[in-house]
C-alpha cells in the first residue's frame, strides 16, 4: 500500500495551481480521500500532484443574490455544519452528514468528491435534485455548466485537461420546499448502495414541483425525471408516491456487486425513493 | 531509597483503569514500525497474483538494477530456510512442505515469491514491481465442497483428493440414540471464512549481530518464546543466539498466534546482508497472506425425544484449510468437536472431520478458534429442534442443561467441565430483558405484520488452554516476581498480552498479595532476553494460567518475606499483611521495603535462606476452565429491504471470578463486536479463480462503532476450582455467545414465513429474498 514516487506542489493561489496543472500526468489533490487510496493501490500513478487544499480562495460558503456558492475545497464537515447551508439548503447539509465517517468528512471536499465522480458518492444525488451548477476553471478562463451535464459516466466528468472545479452554485431553497436524502450504506465502504435525494414543493395541496436525484444505482448519478413527472400534479398520497417511485430504476442498468444484485438494488431504489419522497413531502410548508 | 508502602484497599474486583492506555492513547507506545535503526534496510515481498500457477522463470535483474536496491532473494536462495512449521499433529495428516518462498509453483493469491531489500521502503516497493515472474496459471478451487468433489483441480498435485486428513471422534452409543429417537432434525450450517483484521498489521525488524553471531528479531506476535524456538530451527541458529522482542502489539485475535514465512525471511535477510531489515505488512497483504479464521461447512443431525430431551448429535465437519497448514491449522476443527455438546447433557456424539486443501490463504485460530463454530452449530440445532417440537427455546435449553449438581461433569467428547450453573445466567438474562413481556409484545407486533425476533444462545467454552497433554507445545505458563531492593515489584510473565490488559490485572493481583499499591508493580512481558520461557497469550489463558503462575510465585515470596521479617524483628511468629511484617505478640512491624533492602544487603540471612526476593513459578494447570453464559438478542426485520435492526442485546457471562470488571466489559464488548461481524457483515470471499474479492476494507465489512447496539452486559460468578484465583477467562466469550443469538433472533423473526435456518452473514439481500419467497409461499 505504497504509492509510486511523485512530485508534490502546494500552490498558494488559484492561478499558480492552474499553471501547474498544465503539466503532463498531473492530478489535483484536494482532501485526498479518494485519490490517495487509489495511489496506494497503484491504480493511479500520477507524476505530479497539485494540492489545491491550501488555497484560501477556494474554501468558502456564501450567499449571493439568491444563490448559495460553495468553494471547491469546502470540506464535507463544513457543509454539514454550516448554519448557512443548513438554513438555505438543508438537503446538501443532510447528504454531507452521510458521507464516510467524521475523519473523512473533516478531510474530504465537495469539489473533490464531484470531480472524482464515484457512482456511489452521496453528493451527486442532492446536487441533481437541487439543480445545482458547477463553475469550472482552467488557465484560459472559466465556464458554468448545469450539474446534469457535469456527470458524464463512471469516474468521468465534463472536466477538461487542466481544468478544475472552482465552485458549486445552488439556488437558495424556498422555505416551503421539503427535502430529504435517504441512503442504504454499503457496510464496508460506507458508500451508497442506493442514495435518493428528493425535493418537493406543494401549492394548493398538490405537488407543484418534484425533483429526484439518484446515486449508487448505476454507472452514474441521474435525475429520475419519470418519477418527477408522474408525481407532479398529484396530491402526493402514499399511493401517488409509490406509483411514481416504482419508475425510478426503469430503463436503468443497475449495478451488481457482493452487497446488492442488480435486481435487489433496483428494488431498493424504489423503496428508498418512496421513503425520500415521503419525508420530503412531510417537510414541505 | 526505600519507599514507604501502605495498603489501603484491595484491588481485585475493582474497576481499575488500564495502565496500558495512557501510552496507547497518547501515541507514545512503540510498535514494530516505530523501531528505527541506523542503516536499516526495508523489505517488500513479491507475491503471486494467481490462485495457482507454475513459475516458469523469475528475472530479478530489472529490480536489482534500480538504485537503492540491495538484494533480491527468490525461492532457490531460501530453499534451506524453514519450512514454515505446523505444530499440530493428527493421525495420517498430510503436511505439504511449506517453503518460505515459492520454488516452482504458487498455491494461493499472495503466496510469497521473492523478497526485495532496499535502502528505503519506497524503493523496495517500486523494485517489487520490476521483478519479472513468468507464470503458467493453473485451475484453482476455493470452494471447500467443490474441492472434495471428484474431478476438482488438485491444490497439491500429489494429493488429488485435496484431503489433508480425516478425523473421527465418538462417544457413547450414537446409533442406538438415533434408533431410539422420536425425532431427528438435520441441517447444513456454515461458518464462513473471516479475516481477523488486527488494527496493526504484522511487522518484523531483524538485526544480525555478526560479532557474536546472534539475531534480534522484533515481531508483532502473541508467542515470543515459541516463535524463538521454531524460528531458530528454521534459520539453523542456536536458540540461545536468537532473541525475540515483542513490542506493543496492536491486536492479534489469533492471527499472530503463528510462525510466518516473513519472520524467517527477515531473519535470513538480516543474516545475509549484515544490516537490520524491516518489513511492515500492508493491509492488502494482511487480507491475503495472514491467516483467516472459520471456514466450516457442517452437517448436523440431532436425535431427540418428543419432550425435547436430546439423545445424540452427529456432525460431519468440512474444514477449509487453505493451501497450507500454518501453526495450528488442522487442530482448530478438533476444538469444535470437543465443544459439540455445548452445555447439554448429551452423551452420544459422533464427529467426522474432513480437512480440505483449497487455493486460499490458510485458516487458523481466530477469536474463539473452533468454539464459535461449535456453539453456532449446537445453538442453531437446539432452536431448530425446539421449532420442530413447538417448544420454547428457553424450555428446551433448561431441560437439557447439565445440572449444577453434576460438576465436575464428564462429556462424551472427553472433557471434564470444571464448574457451572448454566441456568443462572440464562435466568438473569431473561429477567433483564423481560422475556415473558417480550413474547407478548412479539405476538402483538406479529399481528400487525411486523417481523420481530427473539434469539437466545446459551454457550459454553473451553478456556485456559490448556493442560500440556492437550496442546501441541506445552500448556503451562510461567512467572517471575522480583521485589527490588527498594521494595518495588517487578513481574515478568511468560504470557504476551496484546490488548488483554494484563499489565493492569496482574498488577492488581500482585498488589493485593503483597499489600502494596498498584503503581509499585510493573508487569514486563514479550522479550525472550528478559522474561523466562513462556507459552504466550491465546485461548483465554493469560490470567487463568499466567496469573496463577504469578500467584504461586507470590506465595513463595510471601513465605520468604515472613522469614526475613521474623529475623529482622527478632520474632518467632509474624504475620504479613498490608505490606508489613508484624510481630503477632508485640505488634512491632517492618515494611516490605525495609525487608527487601535487608534481603539484598544480606548482612544476615534467615536460616537456610538465600539473599534477595525473587521467585519463579512454572504452573501446569490440571484442567481447562469452562466459562458459560447466555446472550439474548431482539431484532426486527424490515420486510421492504431485509435490513436487520438490533433492538436489544443482553448478555450475562460467567467467566469465573472477575479481577477487573472494566476490563471484562471491554473484552465482552469487543467479543460481541466480532461476533456481530460474523453474524451480520463479514465474509472473506474468493472467486473461482482464487482472487480474494473482499481484499480491502472497502469490501470487507468490519463492524463499526456506529453499527454496534447498546450491550446490556452483566455477570454471574461461578469460581473455577481449577486454579486458586477462581478465574476462567473471557477473551473469546463475547464472540462465541453472539453469533447464534443473532441468527436465532432473525430466524425467529422470519419463522412466521416458514424460515428455519439462515447462513451467515445475514446480509439484507439474503433476508429480503427470504421474505420475498415467504410472501409467495
Amino acid at each position: 500500500m505504497i504509492a509510486q514516487n511523485f512530485e508534490y506542489s502546494a500552490p498558494a493561489n488559484l492561478n499558480e495551481a492552474l499553471r501547474l496543472l498544465a503539466g503532463e500526468n498531473t492530478k489535483v489533490l484536494a482532501g485526498g480521500m479518494s485519490l490517495i487510496p487509489l495511489m496506494k493501490l497503484r491504480l493511479s500513478v500520477p507524476d505530479q500532484l497539485v494540492d489545491i487544499g491550501r488555497i484560501p480562495e477556494l474554501n468558502y460558503i456564501r450567499e449571493d443574490s439568491g444563490n448559495l456558492r460553495i468553494g471547491a475545497t469546502t470540506t464535507h464537515h463544513q457543509v454539514e455544519s454550516s448554519p448557512l447551508v443548513r438554513s438555505r439548503c438543508p438537503l446538501l447539509a443532510e447528504a454531507a452528514g452521510f458521507i464516510g465517517d467524521i475523519q473523512v468528512r473533516n478531510q474530504g471536499t465537495l469539489g473533490g468528491s464531484i470531480a472524482h465522480a464515484d457512482p456511489a458518492a452521496d453528493y451527486p444525488a442532492s446536487l441533481l435534485a437541487l439543480e445545482a451548477k458547477v463553475v469550472l476553471v482552467k488557465a484560459t478562463g472559466q465556464r458554468e455548466i448545469p450539474i446534469t451535464e457535469f456527470f458524464v459516466d463512471t469516474f468521468t466528468t465534463a472536466l477538461e485537461p487542466g481544468e478544475i472545479v472552482k465552485e458549486v452554485i445552488i439556488p437558495v431553497e424556498a422555505q416551503s420546499t421539503g427535502t430529504s436524502y435517504q441512503k442504504m450504506l454499503q457496510p464496508a465502504s460506507g458508500f451508497a448502495i442506493v442514495g435518493i435525494a428528493a425535493r418537493i414543493r406543494k401549492t394548493g395541496g398538490k405537488i407543484a414541483m418534484a425533483r429526484v436525484g439518484v446515486t449508487g444505482v448505476s454507472g452514474k448519478p441521474y435525475r429520475a425525471s419519470n418519477v418527477e413527472k408522474v408525481l407532479e400534479g398529484t396530491a402526493g398520497s402514499v399511493e401517488d408516491i409509490k406509483k411514481a417511485a416504482a419508475l425510478v430504476a426503469d430503463g436503468v442498468d443497475a449495478n451488481s456487486d457482493l452487497f446488492a444484485s442488480a435486481h435487489y438494488r433496483a428494488h431498493l431504489a424504489r423503496i428508498y425513493t418512496a421513503r425520500a419522497l415521503t419525508v420530503a413531502s412531510s417537510r414541505t410548508a | 531509597m526505600a519507599t514507604t508502602i501502605t495498603k489501603t484497599e484491595t484491588l481485585v474486583g475493582k474497576r481499575i483503569r488500564r495502565r496500558e492506555d495512557p501510552r496507547l492513547i497518547t501515541g507514545t507506545a512503540t510498535y514494530v514500525d516505530d523501531i528505527q535503526m541506523p542503516g536499516m534496510h526495508h523489505a517488500c515481498i513479491v507475491r503471486s497474483p494467481h490462485g495457482a500457477a507454475k513459475i516458469k522463470s523469475i528475472n530479478v535483474k530489472p529490480a536489482t538494477d534500480l538504485p537503492g536496491v540491495v538484494a533480491v532473494f527468490i525461492g532457490k536462495d531460501t530453499e534451506k530456510v524453514g519450512p514454515v512449521p505446523c505444530g499440530a499433529s493428527l493421525p495420517g495428516l498430510r503436511v505439504p512442505h511449506h517453503y518460505v518462498l515459492a520454488i516452482d509453483r504458487v498455491y494461493f493469491v499472495g503466496h510469497p515469491v521473492a523478497v526485495v531489500v532496499a535502502t528505503d521502503r519506497y524503493i523496495a516497493r517500486d523494485a517489487a514491481d520490476l521483478v519479472e515472474v513468468e507464470y503458467e496459471p493453473l485451475d484453482t478451487v476455493t470452494d471447500v465442497e467443490k474441492a472434495i468433489a471428484p474431478g476438482a483441480p488438485a491444490v497439491h498435485p500429489e494429493w488429488p483428493d485435496n484431503t489433508a486428513f480425516n478425523y473421527h471422534q465418538e462417544g457413547g452409543d450414537v446409533d442406538k440414540a438415533f434408533a431410539e429417537a422420536e425425532v431427528v432434525v438435520k441441517q447444513r450450517i456454515t461458518s464462513q471464512r473471516l479475516i481477523p483484521t488486527a488494527m496493526e498489521t504484522r511487522g518484523v525488524v531483524a538485526e544480525w549481530h555478526a560479532g557474536d553471531r546472534s539475531l534480534t528479531l522484533h515481531s508483532s506476535t502473541q508467542i515470543p518464546h515459541l516463535l524463538r524456538t521454531l524460528l531458530a530451527m528454521m534459520l539453523g541458529l542456536e536458540e540461545n543466539r536468537l532473541r525475540v522482542v515483542t513490542p506493543e502489539v496492536g491486536g492479534g485475535f489469533g492471527s499472530k498466534l503463528n510462525v510466518y514465512a516473513e519472520e524467517a525471511l527477515m531473519g535470513f535477510v538480516a543474516m545475509k546482508t549484515g544490516k537490520p531489515v524491516k518489513w511492515i505488512e500492508g493491509r492488502r497483504e494482511n487480507f491475503t497472506c495472514t491467516i483467516h479464521g472459520r471456514g466450516h461447512v457442517d452437517y448436523y443431525e440431532v436425535a431427540a425425544q418428543r419432550d425435547g430431551t436430546i439423545l445424540g448429535i452427529k456432525l460431519k465437519l468440512i474444514q477449509d484449510l487453505g493451501a497450507y497448514h500454518q501453526l495450528l491449522t488442522p487442530a482448530i476443527p478438533t476444538l469444535s468437536v470437543l465443544m459439540m455438546p455445548g452445555l447439554y447433557k448429551c452423551q452420544n456424539i459422533r464427529a467426522d472431520i474432513v480437512g480440505v486443501f483449497t487455493n486460499a490463504v490458510p485458516t487458523d485460530a481466530y477469536r474463539g478458534a473452533g468454539r464459535p463454530e461449535a456453539t453456532h452449530g449446537i445453538e442453531r440445532m437446539v432452536d431448530i429442534l425446539a421449532a420442530e417440537l413447538k417448544m420454547d427455546p428457553v424450555e428446551i435449553r433448561l431441560k437439557n442443561f447439565v445440572g449444577k449438581e453434576s460438576f465436575p461433569y464428564a462429556t462424551a467428547t472427553g472433557l471434564t467441565y470444571d464448574s457451572g450453573n448454566y441456568a443462572a445466567p440464562l435466568e438473569k438474562a431473561l429477567d433483564t430483558i423481560g422475556y415473558k413481556k417480550l413474547r407478548d409484545e412479539q405476538k402483538k407486533v406479529r399481528a400487525e405484520g411486523r417481523l420481530m425476533g427473539i434469539g437466545i444462545s446459551t454457550y459454553g467454552e473451553i478456556c485456559a488452554i490448556g493442560p500440556s497433554p492437550a496442546t501441541p507445545a506445552g500448556g503451562w505458563e510461567s512467572a517471575t516476581v522480583k521485589i527490588e531492593p527498594s521494595g518495588k515489584v517487578t513481574v515478568m510473565t511468560g504470557c504476551s498480552p496484546h490488548g488483554q490488559g494484563e499489565e493492569t490485572t496482574f498488577a492488581q493481583i500482585a498488589a493485593d498479595e503483597l499489600g502494596v499499591g498498584i503503581d509499585d508493580v510493573l508487569v514486563l512481558h514479550g522479550d525472550t532476553a528478559i522474561v523466562q520461557y513462556g507459552i504466550g497469550t491465546f485461548g483465554s489463558r493469560g490470567t487463568a494460567i499466567g496469573g496463577t503462575a504469578m500467584y504461586y510465585a507470590l506465595q513463595e515470596l510471601k513465605e520468604k518475606i515472613k522469614k526475613y521479617g521474623a529475623m529482622l524483628l527478632g520474632s518467632e511468629d509474624v504475620a504479613f499483611h498490608d505490606g508489613v511484617c508484624e510481630d503477632k505478640k508485640t505488634g512491632k512491624s517492618i515494611t516490605l521495603a525495609e525487608i527487601a533492602a535487608a534481603s539484598y544487603r544480606a548482612m544476615k540471612l534467615p536460616p537456610g535462606e538465600t539473599p534477595g526476593l525473587v521467585a519463579t513459578n512454572f504452573w501446569e494447570p490440571p484442567n481447562f476452565t469452562f466459562p458459560f453464559g447466555a446472550h439474548i438478542v431482539v431484532t426486527e426485520v424490515d420486510p421492504d429491504t431485509g435490513a436487520i435492526d438490533l433492538k436489544r442485546y443482553v448478555c450475562v457471562d460467567d467467566c469465573g471470578k472477575i479481577i477487573n470488571p472494566l476490563i471484562v466489559d471491554g473484552q465482552v464488548h469487543g467479543g460481541v463486536a466480532q461476533g456481530l461481524g460474523q453474524a451480520l457483515w463479514e465474509q472473506a470471499v474468493y472467486d473461482d479463480s482464487g482472487q480474494l474479492v473482499t481484499g480491502e476494507l472497502m469490501d470487507y465489512a468490519l463492524p463499526r462503532a456506529s453499527s454496534m447496539p447498546w450491550i446490556e452486559s452483566s455477570h454471574t460468578e461461578t469460581p473455577s476450582p481449577v486454579n486458586p484465583l477462581g478465574v476462567k477467562g473471557v477473551g473469546e466469550a463475547g464472540t462465541i455467545g453472539c453469533s447464534p443469538a443473532v441468527v436465532n433472533s432473525v430466524v425467529d423473526a422470519l419463522s412466521v414465513l416458514g424460515v428455519r435456518h439462515i447462513d451467515m452473514p445475514l446480509t439484507p439481500e439474503k433476508i429480503w429474498n427470504l421474505v420475498q419467497a415467504g410472501g409467495r409461499a
